[in-house]
């Protein structure tokens, strides 16, 4: 732990809300075509329809609040995984949530011909909900109701299905690959400003839900017994944690598509900073994702200028070599 | 031990086990197997006649049903036999290993790098006008390459003083993502063409299998499956744990290598010719225990056999069900196997 | 009488914490052996490395005479077997394909099945008393049966020493006994070696031929229960006041800890006269 009392700690979130008003600004201004902080202010406030003006209002701005938005919310989706599954590896991704919503997308094209990105979006929403909503069932059966483990293996078996479907419909139907394909490898890029703003609500709500939550998962983490000792209950808090998870991770899948590794990592370094209570980790985990995703973007669009690697494939990039350091020091520094 | 038959031959030299329950279920298998490679290579666009197709097997039948036979058909359905079977091997031998009966070559992220591989290879050699520069009979060896490749490198990544099954799988799960990663964005990158095909090849599926792939993909799954039976006695005691596998004498990471090579062969020819099907090697092995319990002497033979009836059956499904569409085998294996795979989670859930 | 293992100056660490500094010990051949001493003390660790399932720091092992770095596994694993603690079994598995587990170094590829492997099965599991379970799987067994067809595993394996990682913990009283006893009748009928690591100091007095204490990453005491154990001894090795007095069936050290507890012994005493 980096930040050891309460005053560095605060000061750490400072620090980080900072950097990632910064990165915000980089996101608005560089790329493929440049413009200047200058350009960027005059965009809102002398706008005067040029290229770059328009540039900056349509794209650079509304990518850049949902690079942020959907950053912090994997993050905090994923330090909430992980500590329901108690996997320091586990993600939004397990949850089949990815793969929900990818079958739906997919599903509505090469079945109902659906074709707008709007639609695009509670589909893929509705598909997130589904396919958590299953795995959270199926990972109940039985006896001792929801464990880690169970969780785990509905998660990938329910992904698995999903995507074989998934592949099998894309197969079938080549045109619907062409408009999918790009959606399916997670993007920050070409969505538009009203897509953030109808999943904001839903993001917003997971927000406050999981600051609110975050004292009881102090409880929770300390097991499924001492926490019932304790008065906790553990169902459902459970419960309260799915739900927040598919507000969250359902919403950036429905506005970005599926992104991922954001969830895995920057819990990870977000306890190595400031600890494990929650109450910490959640806010921090949130301002790191968005850092993450955001800087992520602008790479996004240097590497193969003029092209854009989707900011999905980055993630995966920057975050494997970081899963399998995690990985081979296994979980308790063992 | 009535139970059992025990062979001793050459004064004592050559001896083994045999459980008699077990090899009653494998004949019985074979039956079956039999059966359903017959009927498939039966049904189609043509019907033909489960007689006829046993006299064109045996050399002879009318000539026009043994043309669409031996042009058609039977390339395909043996590889489709052949890819069940490694697969289902393969699938027995990782859980063993792991210790864990919910592991699967795609856990390791093998699958992962032949798709890579794959499509790496479709997108380096076509020229402007999406056509291939380079014969496409090439592709398997690119599979295969991309498959052993992964494979290595989730080893080595693992190892530190030896491999656990746990970081294994974890740095498998870990590869095999940002495999699936890199694929997309070469999918993405070249034109819509290569990614329609690699698609296909991804979900799996034995269309276009021709004799040439056949003559490779016999004798390399037949020599790699003999090799993990005979391997079976080290992957009962290395499921006993690694601490009593080492006191009765077996020589841990010496055999886990081995194992994992193993594996690896299976998995890469199967993936080479047939592409990314799925969940058979999580299904066969589990089926194949319920039926004859744990020792990998029995359970090794038996999954092979039920994992080519699987593929063969879900290639069936697919070939005719949609006509004239072709639906490819792995959408069938994941249609079965992940419900089957709920279902044990459902059986297993007061353990 | 000869020494069935020794350690010369040997070293065991995880990591970079020392566990057991230079350490000489030799162990009896044809006794019961057991090592008793605190929590984290390192008699597991030690035993682990006697099994080579730890590798040295430094210093070595010498089984029979040889360096146990110098022999291969296999042959290692025809003098020496090893019962680690809390071991799993595979789910399905049967106590019979257990125990043939235990002729692993004695097979190879093309021998899989000899006469004598099954002779010694079947001699396995009569001394375990399991033949009538055999056809059970393991994990449907209780506490007791499953560690005796663990130790019908390495009675199979037909081996002169039989190493135990706290064979006992978990069980309750009578199945503690019951393991116990069928040590004991093994290494009495037998003659097998038995070396373990045992958390109960009283019963480790009882069962002992040879108690081995472990303290500050080395040797202690060794030798006889009665000689050995005393109530200084057991306030360096353990950190706590006993009184320590004669067990009323065996004879052997009984070791009762002061402390707390209702204390009526003037009761009793009016009660027994």
């Amino acid at each position: 732990m980096l930040l050891k009392n309460t005053s560095l700690k605060w000061i750490g979130i400072i620090i980080a809300v900072l950097v990632m008003l910064l990165l915000m600004c980089a996101s608005v201004i560089f790329g493929y075509t440049d413009t200047s902080w200058r350009t960027a202010i005059d965009a809102f406030t002398h706008y005067n329809g040029s290229n770059e003006h328009i540039i900056i209002q349509t794209v650079r701005l509304p990518r850049a609040l949902i690079a942020s938005a959907v950053g912090a919310s994997l993050a905090i989706a994923g330090v909430l995984m992980q500590t329901l599954t108690k996997n320091p590896l586990a993600s939004p991704g397990i949850f089949g949530i990815n793969a929900g919503a990818g079958f739906a997308v997919v599903t509505a094209v090469t079945l109902f011909s659906v074709n707008n990105l709007q639609a695009f979006n509670g589909l893929a929403f509705l598909g997130a909900a589904v396919a958590a909503v299953s795995v959270y069932g199926i990972g109940s059966f039985g006896r001792e109701g929801l464990t880690p483990m169970k969780l785990t293996l509905a998660g990938a078996a329910i992904g698995a299905m999903f995507s074989s479907f998934t592949q099998g419909l894309l197969v079938v139907d080549e045109a619907a690959l062409e408009q999918v394909l790009f959606w399916l490898a997670g993007s920050v890029q070409g969505r538009k400003l009203e897509t953030l703003v109808s999943v904001l609500p839903f993001i917003g709500l997971g927000w406050i839900g999981a600051v609110l939550i975050a004292g009881k998962m102090n409880i929770l983490s300390m097991g499924e017994d001492v926490a019932k000792g304790l008065g906790l209950n553990t169902g459902l808090v459970k419960i309260a944690i799915g739900i927040i998870v598919i507000l969250l991770a359902g919403g950036s899948v429905a506005v970005a598509g599926p992104i991922g590794f954001v969830g895995i990592v920057v819990p990870h370094i977000t306890r190595s900073i400031i600890g494990i209570d929650h109450r910490w980790v959640i806010p921090l985990s949130g301002v790191l994702g968005a850092i993450l995703l955001l800087a992520a973007d602008i790479a996004a669009r240097y590497i193969l200028m003029p092209s854009e690697v989707p900011v999905g494939v980055m993630t995966a990039i920057i975050g494997t070599p970081f899963f399998i350091y995690i990985a081979r020091r296994g979980f308790n520094g063992r | 031990m009535s139970k059992y038959k025990n062979f001793r031959l050459f004064k004592g030299k050559l001896s083994f086990l045999i459980d008699r329950k077990a090899a009653f279920i494998f004949t019985i298998l074979l039956l079956v197997t039999f059966m359903v490679f017959v009927l498939s290579t039966g049904i189609g666009d043509m019907k033909i006649n489960p007689l006829t197709v046993v006299k064109v097997l045996f050399g002879g039948g009318p000539e026009m049903e043994k043309l669409i036979i031996t042009s058609f058909r039977l390339p395909r359905i043996i590889v489709a036999l052949m890819v069940g079977m490694s697969l289902a091997v393969a699938g027995g031998i990782l859980q063993g290993m792991i210790r864990n009966p919910l592991a699967s070559p795609d856990v390791l992220g093998i699958t992962g790098g032949a798709s890579v591989a794959v499509v790496g290879f479709l997108a380096f050699f076509s020229d402007s006008n999406n056509a291939l520069t380079v014969s496409i009979a090439w592709l398997p060896l690119a599979a295969f390459l991309g498959a052993g490749i992964v494979a290595f490198l989730v080893y080595f990544l693992a190892w530190k003083n030896g491999v656990s099954p746990i970081r294994l799988v974890l740095i498998g799960i870990g590869i095999s993502t940002l495999m699936q990663a890199l694929t997309t964005l070469m999918m993405i990158m070249g034109p819509i063409y290569q990614a329609s095909q690699a698609n296909i090849w991804i979900t799996g599926t034995v269309y276009g299998s021709n004799w040439k792939n056949v003559a490779t993909l016999v004798p390399w799954t037949v020599i790699f499956l003999i090799i993990a039976i005979v391997a079976a006695r080290t992957i009962n005691i290395q499921e006993l744990g690694d601490e009593v596998a080492t006191g009765l004498g077996g020589k841990v990471q010496k055999q886990r290598f081995l194992l994992l090579m193993i594996s690896t062969a299976l998995i890469g020819s199967s993936v080479a010719f047939a592409g990314g099907i799925g969940f058979v090697g999580l299904m066969a092995p589990h089926m194949a225990r319920r039926l004859v319990g744990s020792s990998f002497g029995a359970l090794l033979p038996t999954s092979a056999l039920l994992g080519g009836i699987l593929v063969m059956v879900a290639d069936l499904i697919g070939r005719t069900m949609f006509s004239p569409l072709e639906v490819p085998a792995g959408v069938f294996t994941a249609g079965i196997g992940a419900p089957y795979f709920i279902y044990l989670l459902f059986k297993t859930r007061n353990a | 009488m000869m020494n069935a293992i020794e350690t010369k100056n040997l070293s065991l660490s995880y990591g970079e914490t020392l566990i057991i500094n230079e350490l000489d010990l030799k162990i009896p051949k044809g006794e019961i052996t057991v090592f008793i001493g605190g929590n984290g003390c390192g008699k597991s660790t030690l035993l682990r490395s006697i099994a080579r399932l730890l590798k040295p720091k430094s210093g070595g092992v010498l089984l029979e005479g040889k360096a146990i770095s110098k022999l291969s596994t296999k042959e290692i694993a025809k003098k020496m077997a090893i019962l680690p603690q809390s071991p799993t079994a595979p789910e399905g598995l049967t106590v019979l394909q257990l125990v043939k587990q235990g002729r692993y170094p004695h097979q190879s590829w093309l021998k899989q099945w000899s006469e004598e492997d099954e002779k010694k099965v079947n001699d396995a599991l009569k001394a375990t008393r399991l033949e009538e379970l055999k056809e059970r799987t393991v994990d449907s067994l209780s506490g007791g049966q499953r560690q005796r067809a663990w130790i019908a595993m390495t009675l199979a394996q037909d081996t002169d020493i039989i190493l135990l990682d706290e064979p006992t913990t978990y069980l309750d009283m009578t199945h503690q006994i019951e393991i116990l006893d069928l040590l004991f009748e093994l290494n009495e009928k037998k003659k097998r070696t038995v070396v373990m690591v045992l958390h109960d100091l009283n019963l480790a007095c009882r069962y002992a031929h040879n108690l081995v204490a472990i303290k500050d990453k080395k040797v202690f005491a060794q030798g006889k229960p009665e000689h050995v154990i005393n109530c200084s001894l057991v306030k360096n090795v353990f950190g706590m006041d006993c009184e320590v007095t004669m067990d009323p069936l065996f004879g052997t050290p009984l070791c009762i800890p002061y402390g707390r507890g209702r204390c009526i012994l003037n009761q009793a005493v009016a009660m027994n006269g």
